[in-house]
């Protein structure tokens, strides 16, 4: 569609729509949101490989696909090990892969099958240095199934396999750090994103897709259903996991490290700020949340640390 | 250009590799594994000398070796790989993957005895337990059949639109070095064409999907299809068969081999290497007055059916040999054998012979052995038990 001028100027991503409407994702979904953002950045000659996650359905029952990209639906556990076979294939026969004018083969796969069962195939995929992108999609749980935890699932959470009760909740153990392992394959190009900033995500996206060999993103992409949240604050809950720095938005290129805060200069909002629209956090103590709180400012004084001595 | 066979003295693995680059294939993904690592070996090998162009894939695992093979022939290209016993289990999950998505990769698999206890040796349990995953299944006897399967089993696979395995025993051909005639490779080309998928993820012209979700209304119609690909799959197995010997001088029009059915009392039914052992025993036999026969099964998925129906119209009994065993019941190759004779008037007397599992050896005096057996079988009309574990160490 041709896009009027004035309107051109004034646009911040790109124009075309490459993920339709009539997906069947929950209101709300920042999920369907990230996916939509990846086909904006990367047009229709794209092979989008999606594992078990709440996107196979988001993506549509057969016949059915919301995406105007050819889309492979691939098992739980080998989104990392599909894309390699593709891009290995689009090379044998002799198509230009990655790159402006490159097909461009993308992994799309939620927190359970990129921090659990799928880590083996991603580990793979990353150090054979595969001309692809990968993106984790962070919702923090297993949506799909029903909403259990997974190792990307803060310390706090409400999952229904960690329960909380008039005892307490169950889950005690903090977020693994997903891109730290993926930063340790010494790849090109990781970074983290979020859907409440998309302009930042496009901006990695296209970048991604112009460094050779493997990419990986790992974008916040909050859930209303599972994280019990209303359906209009995704992207305000999203906003708040960056200004609390629970999840800083940053890139690793070629060794470096560079922090890419929306106001670089503030300091971390409080976590409750974060916590409240949530009802999964509702069994936190005051003690449990000082311990959360403990933790995102370590990690985040890590981060920094890391940004000044390899920036 | 006239068939002149090319002979080279190579172990059943090097027969499997070198099958597979003369199939012209695009993207290996493999994953080592005894007795299976020298295919890949060979492969890599032969990339290293620039004998082929192939995208190589050293995965970190057998799953993820399929699933990139998947990957790779989704979106078009030739694929191989190979394995054996564990690592044929673990890819069990994405060997539904390839058959649901249609794609024609072809595989070797050693058979190997699953552990515990660890062996790594000869035992066809790790193929067989892969029966329903929708993978035709070819038992090669020696290293030519190998060699031979692989380049049919392209043809087949891609004609059918469904993933094929060809089984060769763990060291009784995998590292047994044998004369294998190969054909030339303009002649290979002429009778293996470049591969035409059904369906293609580098195409873009009107974007689709592959594996989503398929509602109780829909999924149904896809295990027909892949039902339907399968009994026409018999057909084409047997036309690509006997063009092949036309071709090269080495029929497989059969699905089940058989020599000496017509006068037998009886026949050895069984698959893969033990049925050269068997071959040499009934020569044997035979001369020594014996009325026996043997019917080797090729192919075991599809199952050869009609062909073993007609068989057991002509002999009063058959000896099943099964180097594999399904717990709780019985011999695989007999249940499917006596399974497909059920609703047929012509019942042969029939026993199953567990023999050579985890690599025991198997000799032309066990066959003689078991005809001794049968004979009084026959003779008594009286079967003493359905289930003889033959080795067995009392
Ligand atoms: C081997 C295997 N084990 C379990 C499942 C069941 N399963 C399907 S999706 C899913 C959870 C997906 O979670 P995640 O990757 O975080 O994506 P989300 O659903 O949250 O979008 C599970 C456990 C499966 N499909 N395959
Ligand atoms: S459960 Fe969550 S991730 Fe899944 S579709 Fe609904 S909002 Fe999106």
């Amino acid at each position: 569609m041709e896009v009027p001028e004035n309107i051109k100027k004034r646009l911040t991503l790109p124009f075309d729509e490459h993920f339709y409407a009539g997906h069947t994702a929950c209101q709300g979904c920042g999920a369907s949101l990230g996916l939509r953002y990846v086909l904006k950045a990367y047009g229709k000659k794209t092979i989008v490989a999606i594992p078990a996650c709440c996107s196979t359905i988001i993506a549509g029952p057969w016949p059915y696909s919301a995406l105007d990209a050819n889309l492979f639906h691939t098992a739980f556990e080998t989104t990392g090990a599909v894309i390699s076979g593709i891009e290995a294939a689009l090379k044998a026969l002799g198509y230009k892969v990655k790159g402006e004018d490159g097909i461009m083969v993308v992994g799309w796969a939620g927190d359970g099958g990129t921090a659990d069962i799928g880590l083996q195939a991603l580990s793979g995929f990353l150090e054979r240095g595969h001309d692809a992108v990968y993106i984790m999609y962070d919702n923090e749980a297993y949506m799909n199934t029903g909403i259990q935890r997974s190792s990307s699932t803060p310390y706090g959470a409400w999952t229904t396999n960690t329960p909380g009760g008039k005892k307490h909740f169950l889950e005690k153990r903090h977020k693994k750090k997903v891109i730290d392992i993926v930063i340790a394959h010494r790849i090109p190009y990781a970074a983290t994103a979020s859907v409440a900033y998309p302009e930042d995500f496009i901006r990695k996206l296209k970048k991604a897709q112009k460094i050779p060999g493997p990419s990986f993103i790992q974008l916040f992409a909050p859930c209303p259903t599972g994280w019990r949240s209303p359906t209009d604050k995704t992207i305000e809950i999203a906003r708040l996991a960056v200004q609390t720095a629970y999840f800083p938005l940053f890139e690793y290129e070629n060794g470096k490290y560079k922090i890419n805060m929306p106001n670089p200069k503030k300091e971390p909002k409080p976590i409750e700020e974060f916590l409240k629209l949530q009802g999964r956090f509702k069994y936190m103590t005051k003690e449990d949340i000082e311990i959360l709180q403990k933790w995102v400012l370590e990690e985040w004084e890590r981060l920094k640390k890391l940004a000044e001595v390899f920036g | 250009m006239e068939y002149k066979p090319i002979r080279k003295v190579v172990s059943g693995n090097y027969a499997a590799a070198y099958a597979a680059l003369h199939a012209r294939v695009q993207v290996v993904a493999a994953y080592p594994i005894t007795p299976q690592t020298s295919i890949i070996e060979k492969i890599a090998e032969f990339i290293a000398n620039g004998l082929a162009d192939i995208q190589y894939i050293p995965v970190e695992s057998e799953h993820s070796a399929m699933a990139a093979c998947i990957g790779a022939s989704a979106t078009g290209a030739r694929v191989f790989t190979a394995t054996s016993a564990q690592g044929l289990a673990l890819m069990h999950e994405m060997l539904h993957w390839a058959s649901g998505a249609r794609l024609p990769i072809v595989m070797v698999n050693v058979n190997r005895a699953m552990a515990p206890p660890w062996s790594v040796w000869d035992d066809q349990t790790d193929s067989l337990a892969q029966r329903d995953t929708g993978w035709m299944q070819f038992y090669a006897e020696n290293n030519q059949e190998v060699y031979d399967g692989v380049l049919m089993a392209y043809k087949i696979a891609e004609n059918v639109n469904l993933p094929a395995m060809i089984i060769e025993s763990a060291f009784i051909l995998s590292h047994t070095y044998d004369v294998v005639e190969m054909i030339p490779q303009e002649l290979v080309d002429e009778f293996l064409p470049p591969r035409k998928p059904l369906y293609s993820l580098a195409n873009f012209d009107e974007p689709f999907a592959v594996g989503g979700l398929a509602t109780p209304n829909d999924y149904y119609e896809f295990r027909y299809k892949i039902a339907k690909a399968m009994e026409e799959a018999k057909k084409v197995i047997k036309e690509v068969g006997k063009e092949f010997g036309e071709r090269f001088g080495r029929d497989y029009s059969e699905m089940i081999e058989k020599a000496y059915i017509d006068d037998a009392d009886f026949v050895f039914m069984g698959m893969g290497s033990l049925m050269g052992t068997v071959k040499e025993a009934v020569d044997l036999l035979r001369k020594e007055g014996y009325k026996v026969g043997y019917a080797k099964v090729r192919w075991f998925r599809p199952f050869p059916k009609e062909e073993l129906m007609e068989i057991a119209e002509s002999v009063k009994g058959i000896a099943v040999l099964d180097r594999n065993f399904s717990f709780g019941q019985e011999g695989i190759l007999f249940n499917e054998a006596k399974g497909s004779l059920y609703n047929t008037s012509a019942r042969p007397i029939m026993k199953d012979y567990i023999v050579g599992l985890g690599g025991r050896d198997f000799t032309v005096k066990d066959v003689k052995a078991i005809a001794e057996d049968m004979k009084k079988i026959i003779e008594s009309g009286k079967l003493d038990r359905e289930i003889e574990w033959y080795h067995l160490k009392r």
